[in-house]
């Protein structure tokens, strides 16, 4: 049982604050740490890994802090985001080496079990360079994994994965979760963490913006005002229609011609809104024209969390 | 594990070197060398004179910062930059270690690739003719002691290392060098060549700095260098962050 605990942790790079006072512990099972690009992820996952000094407060493992503290490793497996892997080495022969790296007393026995567990043992003895993509990141899995640590951090690990990779390498993440492991993955793809994540922690502009189970979190995602560009053969008997139901909060009427031209719609309950404005475009005999959402962008639905 | 060398990064550096394109150019100079050696023999038959000019001229002024600067930027510079030596770091192994490995590495194969080609081509010269063949050597296998030392640093501390070592290595060891007084007395070049006047026959061999300096000089730069880099890997920040 191995907490990684993130204590009032900030770090700025020159002027840029990358990570701004962040708490959180991150226990045994699958954590999933989700916020759209350039949040603060890798930042926050290269402060646990013991790449990065926190700027304040302290990054600790079972209270031991991290940073310069090389025992640390004997507890933790990192699968960076990066490709750099050795690539002239075979898939054996790069897990052995890092097997040998943690002074395991047989190296090559823990190498044969680690790859047999991501199913790599096939292509051991090819080398790293003539791999797939889904390939090098079960490799970098098996090389994280082959002295068995408690705590295992994943950058990004399902980038670029096609979905037959990405299901078995979250069939794995699961078990280790499972076993009791501390598992902690990156992601700014909500419904990959929500299929994988029992816990799920969000950060935005280097901020921690919400925290709990991947219910809350979609509750939370779904249930913020959703704004809609409509454009439509009659727009203010639309407009009038629509706002006479309580799913809408404002509307906007643009009759300026520009190409923002149409309905601003400011909806308030998602699901009642999507079933309303076809309905109400039906009986009043408006063809639509245009529907789209205008804020449809992960960054705005994060941005509308961290407000929350 | 508590010793300075560690065998498993020691392979992996030297299969790094040995495995890219750059191995090339450490087969491709000393290559050079030999042809250069064979052919003045042949063409002119056994000259000290022709012999200092080679090996001072072309192996240690040139060829051995040239191969310095291949291996010893490439025995970390690379894995920096993709990123590879995450796997490294993420060890229960001190980072002295792994910057100590590397620098014997390094060094052992700057040695290899251009102390040894400098006997060689001695020998096939004049025959080691007033023990210029022997005095080259030992001065090619300290320049590559310190040489080893210096571009690792430098592969640590900036992206640019091949860029920086070469004109370290082109414009101050052979060109400044050879043209500016005060230049000389701070060139690794120098003070091996210092060792090698030690070692030829009187006066085949000079060197601008006196002994003691130069060995000084070449222990103080090495165990600076080496001690720096181990500093600089501990709080290394990796690339490519957000």
């Amino acid at each position: 049982m191995t907490t990684i605990a993130i204590d009032n942790v900030s770090r700025w790079f020159g002027n840029v604050v990358a990570v701004n006072d962040v708490t959180m512990n991150i226990g045994p099972g699958v954590t999933g740490l989700l916020g759209p690009n350039g949040a603060g992820k890798s930042t926050l996952i290269g402060m646990m890994g013991g790449f990065l000094a926190p700027s304040t407060g302290s990054v600790t493992l079972d209270g031991a802090t991290i940073w310069r503290n090389e025992a640390a490793y004997r507890q933790i497996g990192i699968v960076p985001e990066r490709e750099g892997m050795y690539d002239f080495l075979t898939g054996r022969e790069f897990v052995i080496a890092n097997a040998e790296l943690h002074g395991l007393p047989d190296p090559r026995a823990a190498a044969r079990k680690a790859l047999e567990t991501v199913e790599m043992d096939f292509a051991g003895s090819r080398r790293i360079a003539t791999y797939s993509k889904g390939m090098r990141q079960r490799v970098k899995m098996a090389s994280a994994l082959v002295h068995e640590p408690s705590v295992l951090l994943l950058d990004e690990p399902f980038n670029g994965m096609d979905p037959r990779q990405r299901m078995q390498l979250m069939e794995l993440l699961r078990r280790m979760g499972e076993e009791g492991r501390t598992v902690l993955f990156s992601s700014h793809i909500l419904e990959e963490v929500e299929q994988l994540a029992a816990h799920i922690e969000v950060i935005v502009a280097g901020r921690h913006a919400a925290s709990g189970d991947f219910r809350k979190i979609r509750r939370l995602m779904t249930d913020r005002p959703h704004r809609y560009l409509v454009r439509s053969s009659d727009d203010r008997a639309l407009a009038a229609a629509l706002i006479a139901d309580h799913s809408t909060a404002g509307i906007e009427v643009d009759a300026s011609g520009g190409p923002e031209a149409g309905l601003h719609i400011q909806a308030v309950d998602f699901t009642r809104f999507t079933e309303l404005l076809p309905r109400v475009a039906r009986d009043l005999g408006v063809r639509l024209l245009t529907v789209s959402p205008s804020d449809e962008s992960l960054e705005s639905v994060f941005s509308y969390l961290v407000a929350a | 594990m508590s010793s300075l060398y560690h065998p498993t990064v020691a392979r992996l550096t030297y299969r790094a070197l040995l495995g890219r394109r750059r191995a090339l150019i450490l087969f491709s100079l000393p290559g050079l060398l030999l042809v250069i050696a064979v052919a003045v023999r042949a063409l002119s038959g056994a000259d000290d004179q022709t012999a200092d000019a080679v090996l001072g001229g072309f192996a240690l002024a040139t060829m051995v910062p040239l191969i310095g600067v291949i291996a010893g930027t490439g025995a970390i510079g690379p894995e920096i930059d993709d990123g590879s030596v995450v796997y490294l770091l993420a060890k229960p192994v001190k980072r002295p270690t792994i910057i100590f490995t590397k620098f014997i590495v390094a060094t052992g194969v700057t040695v290899v690739f251009s102390a040894l080609p400098t006997l060689l081509a001695g020998y096939i010269l004049n025959g080691n003719g007033q023990q210029l063949a022997v005095a080259y050597a030992v001065a090619a296998t300290v320049a590559s002691i310190t040489y080893g030392a210096m571009f690792l640093l430098l592969g640590t501390i900036t992206r640019h290392a091949v860029i920086v070592g070469l004109v370290y290595a082109l414009v101050w060891e052979s060109l400044f060098g050879s043209l500016v007084g005060g230049a000389r007395d701070l060139s690794v070049q120098q003070w091996s060549l210092a060792l090698a006047q030690k070692v030829a026959d009187n006066g085949a061999v000079t060197s601008e700095v006196g002994l003691p300096a130069a060995v000084l000089l070449l222990l103080a730069v090495t165990v600076a260098a080496t001690w720096y880099a181990g500093r600089k890997l501990r709080t290394l920040t990796l690339a490519g962050e957000e």
